[in-house]
């Protein structure tokens, strides 16, 4: 899927491709193509960099898994194991893991716009994750406390924004986007607060983290948040064929035989536990979670059996797209991977609300 | 078959629905007749098991319907409830094979059958609505998207249809048509229906019986012969009626009589 893709001419192919149905073999197609696409953008970004790397010794190395002999100086080979491919992965992870969290929140709350981000839910887990930060400090505890705090920072923020968004009608879109603004913006004035208690030299890299930062991670904290990752996108798939009738209305789904209420606390806790992981692993990025499924719904449809895992491996190469341009267009330097996403997502958000 | 026996469902302190005794038989097609707010929307919602009852019980096939799964209750439950905003593009035949989720055998996950696929485009031809299987449901007009709905409920091969004002869009030929359908589902399948209408005419042509709700309680049932008669009407709509006997096909046919046409 081409991510630049002019809105009309994606939905004139999606609608001349697309049979009344999205059938099983038509998704396997759809995610194969998806991979290998993922799988070029990681081998394409781990050429892209501060460091000019030579193409062939570093795809030599890439394939032999750094066992051949591929003339790569030491010095190389430490930036591509040790760094460009270790945050690739985290970039791919979090991606997925937005992207797929994105797509269950907006079939639950039956709305294109709910996104982690905007609803306040990764600002959520950004309050867990520090207060995870100030009171556990650095360690091996640290290390687990933080996801473990992310994950119900978040949660709390779902319960919170989902209670504030629903009304005697229904969650409306409207409704649901104020109730987002004003947790975000409570959780915000709790960042700043516990900013406040950090010492000085802390608060520029928090304020960076805030922002999405894929350089601060470790092995163990990827680890914690591939498995995240993959049991999350797991689980919602298999949620999916409820969540396709749930979208289309709660009564309607509990008619037909939906157990309403076990769906959706099931969506709830993995959606938030994939936030939650992520946003402990690289802080907020932004807009991942409304970009990425709608560009996918626009082009294979909305069954979320196909629209979850497709959401999953598209957003997955959207960061890692997203994380290069970061890291190399002001090199040396570098801009947090946030600002790219919310560069693009920001602009779509504002033309799908006035889409209505 | 479906019973409801002196069912009693609250709002707070109201009675939205107060001790109504009701049955779906087989092959039975019956209509619930009311002014607004009577209490029909919530007594369809309490047959499906949606709305808690505060008193009396329900009877699915002879057991209490608390006590089956969800997914069993739709497989022999159909609604067509009011319809509710659609905010996601899906296709008519996605939609459609909605009401086949009951059937899945293998958790939510699984993918449609030949045999889901086969039900679906049944019920898609029933309404005349297999040219519109690709199109999306968002871009169908009010009638056409009532059609859809009911084209899933039937998809469900539910032998009980719970249908809440099924025609309220829909055109002449086409109240008719889906009606017809119904009657058909009834007579030739052994099937059971239960229709909520404000167009007692249809009522009085179509079913076998009649059930008067007025403020939540039965104020009349039986075969619409009996049960719609002027002082009954009267007393359920507060207005004046004439009812006399359809020229064709001997149902009752029922005219309101307004104030300002009394004496013209």
């Amino acid at each position: 899927m081409s991510l630049s893709a002019d809105d009309k001419t994606a939905s004139v192919a999606a609608g001349a491709a697309r049979e009344a149905r999205v059938t099983l073999r038509y998704s396997l197609v759809v995610l194969l193509l998806l991979t290998v696409f993922m799988l070029v953008v990681m081998v394409a970004s781990s050429l892209l960099g501060s460091e000019r790397l030579p193409v062939t010794a570093t795809l030599c190395a890439i394939f032999t898994g750094g066992r051949g002999a591929c003339e790569l100086t030491s010095i190389e080979s430490a930036i591509i194991f040790g760094v460009r491919l270790p945050r690739i992965a985290l970039a791919a992870t979090v991606g997925a893991s937005l992207a797929a969290a994105g797509s269950g929140y907006q079939a639950l709350l039956r709305n294109p716009l709910a996104e982690p981000y905007l609803l306040g839910i990764s600002n959520g887990a950004a309050v867990g994750t520090m207060i995870a930060l100030v009171f556990f400090g650095t360690g091996d505890t640290a290390e687990w406390s933080r996801p473990v705090m992310a994950f119900a920072g978040a949660l709390c923020a779902t319960f919170l924004v989902y209670r504030l968004a629903r009304g005697r009608a229904g969650t409306s879109p409207e409704r649901l986007i104020l109730a987002g603004v004003i947790v975000t913006t409570f959780l915000s004035s709790v960042i700043v607060f516990v900013t406040t208690l950090m010492d000085a030299t802390r608060i520029r890299s928090f304020t960076f983290w805030l922002l999405g930062d894929l350089s601060g991670s470790t092995a163990q904290m990827l680890t914690i948040a591939v498995v995240a990752a993959l049991f999350g996108v797991i689980v919602l798939s298999m949620n999916a064929r409820s969540l396709n009738l749930m979208m289309l209305g709660e009564r309607d789904a509990f008619d037909l035989g939906v157990e309403v209420e076990r769906v959706r606390l099931t969506v709830f806790l993995v959606a938030s536990l994939l936030v939650g992981a992520s946003v402990a692993s690289s802080g907020s990025v932004g807009y991942v979670g409304l970009v990425v499924p709608h560009l996918v719904r626009l082009s294979v449809g909305s069954d979320n059996r196909l629209t979850i895992p497709a959401a999953a491996l598209a957003g997955a190469s959207f960061v890692i797209i997203a994380d290069t341009v970061a890291r190399t267009v002001i090199a040396p330097r570098e801009l947090p991977v946030g600002a790219i996403t919310a560069l693009i997502g920001a602009p779509l958000f504002i033309y799908l609300l006035r889409r209505g | 078959m479906l019973e409801a026996k002196a069912i009693t469902v609250r709002y707070g302190a109201r009675e939205a629905v107060a001790g109504v005794t009701l049955s779906a038989e087989l092959g039975l097609l019956t209509a619930i007749i009311g002014p607004n707010g009577a209490g029909k929307s919530t007594l369809m919602r309490a047959l499906n098991g949606a709305k808690e009852l505060s008193g009396g019980e329900i009877l699915l096939d002879g057991k209490p319907l608390r006590e089956f799964a969800r997914r069993a209750v739709g497989r022999r439950i159909a609604v067509v409830a009011q319809e509710s905003e659609l905010r996601f593009p899906v296709t008519v035949m996605e939609f459609v094979l909605g009401g086949r989720y009951a059937w899945a055998s293998t958790g939510a996950w699984g993918w449609e059958t030949e045999r889901d696929i086969e039900a679906a485009k049944r019920a898609l031809f029933e309404t005349e609505l297999t040219d519109f299987a690709a199109r999306l449901v968002s871009e169908l007009s009010g009638g056409e998207r009532q059609r859809v709905v009911l084209a899933r409920a039937l998809a469900t091969e539910a032998s009980i249809l719970l249908l809440d004002e099924p025609t309220a869009n829909l055109d002449l030929a086409h109240q008719a048509a889906m009606l017809s359908l119904v009657r058909e589902r009834c007579d030739k399948r052994g099937a059971s229906a239960v229709v909520v209408t404000h167009d007692v005419n249809l009522a009085a042509a179509f079913a076998d019986r009649v059930l008067l709700i007025k403020g939540g309680r039965t104020l009349a049932a039986g075969a619409p012969r009996e049960v719609l008669k002027p002082d009954t009407l009267r007393e359920l709509f507060d207005i004046q009626v004439l009812v006399d006997e359809h020229p064709v096909t001997g149902a009752p046919r029922i005219t309101p009589v307004l104030k300002h046409q009394e004496r013209r």
